[in-house]
């Protein structure tokens, strides 16, 4: 055997360890999107969250003019600082709904007078099921949907105050 | 004393993390049907789970865990096939949330390593052996 070839499992070792203190210095992307970016909304059909709101079904989503369902709940924190950002979209004229997961009808209506109501309906997801079915994977989520019923883009977490633009962009797209 | 309680609020978030909302019906509850229950959990054992994504549905104690298996188990009963469940997770979130993912191109170095790895040694015990005969 010759010389340098003794040194090539010391020389795999150091690439393997090297590949290892890459990938924990990079952890990557752990965000799990929806892969039905470009395909109609599932079928579904929810109740009402609160009394005195429309329930909210697909059928709602596809009105020929782009819209955005909010995926959020009384519950999720990250959701209120949401709120604020969503009462301005709502303002420069986005059409929103939303789906609540796992909420009360009391903590919702408490939610939304605490932190302001920019949706036209909301829909009741008590098991997570619509949720499931958008493949979404938590709160808050957002999803633009096209005047057809398409999605269009998912945006996974809350949309921060400077994704306002994106989120018009990408409503904007959806025409 | 703001600050103090801000700073609070912000250790004390992560328990708002779940809802107050029981777990839902099939979560934590055996299908009646024994065969259906073995198939539910042979495929919750596969299904990863999305928001502890080390585990499985069936492992996790996350609330949406318990969700997944509500709707595995309700789907099971309702006579559906387990694998036609399995491709309708696959479709909305990827090969991703399966723990038996299909062999894609990618992967083929992987499955063809140990076979190259056994070719190797035995090369070399051939050319070993070879040597010491003609020694």
């Amino acid at each position: 055997m010759s010389r340098a070839l003794r040194f090539l499992p010391l020389a795999v070792l150091a690439v393997i360890l090297g590949a290892m203190v890459w990938r924990l210095a990079n952890p990557g992307d752990s965000v799990i999107r929806s892969k039905l970016e470009g395909k109609p909304i599932p079928a579904f059909a929810l109740p009402a969250a609160l009394p005195g709101k429309p329930a909210l079904s697909s059928a709602n989503l596809a009105t020929g003019q782009p819209r955005l369902l909010n995926i959020f709940a009384s519950w999720c924190v990250p959701c209120i600082g949401e709120a604020p950002v969503l009462d301005q979209l709502k303002h420069r004229g986005v059409q929103i709904d939303a789906i609540a997961i796992r909420d009360r009808p009391a903590d919702v209506a408490q939610f939304l007078a605490r932190h302001g109501d920019p949706y036209q309906r909301i829909g009741a997801d008590m098991d997570s099921r619509v949720q499931l079915a958008l493949g979404s994977s938590g709160v808050p989520e957002s999803f633009v949907i096209d005047g057809r019923g398409i999605i269009r883009y998912q945006h996974v977490g809350p949309i921060e105050h400077d994704q306002i633009r994106l989120i018009l962009a990408e409503l904007e797209k959806a025409e | 004393m703001r600050l103090l309680a801000a700073i609070l609020l912000l250790l004390a978030a992560p328990a708002l993390a779940d809802s107050n909302m029981p777990p839902a019906y099939w979560a934590n509850r055996q299908l009646p049907d024994v065969r259906q229950e073995a198939a539910a959990t042979r495929l919750m054992f596969e299904i990863r789970c999305l928001v502890c994504q080390g585990q499985s549905v069936a492992d996790s104690d996350a609330e949406i865990a318990g969700d997944m298996r509500h709707l595995i188990r309700s789907r099971v009963a309702a006579g559906e096939k387990p694998a036609a469940i399995r491709s309708w997770l696959v479709e909305r979130y990827g090969n991703w949330i399966s723990y038996t993912p299909p062999a894609e191109p990618i992967g083929w170095p992987l499955w063809a390593a140990p076979f190259l790895l056994l070719a190797a040694g035995l090369v070399l015990i051939r050319k070993r052996i070879a040597r010491r005969r003609a020694s």
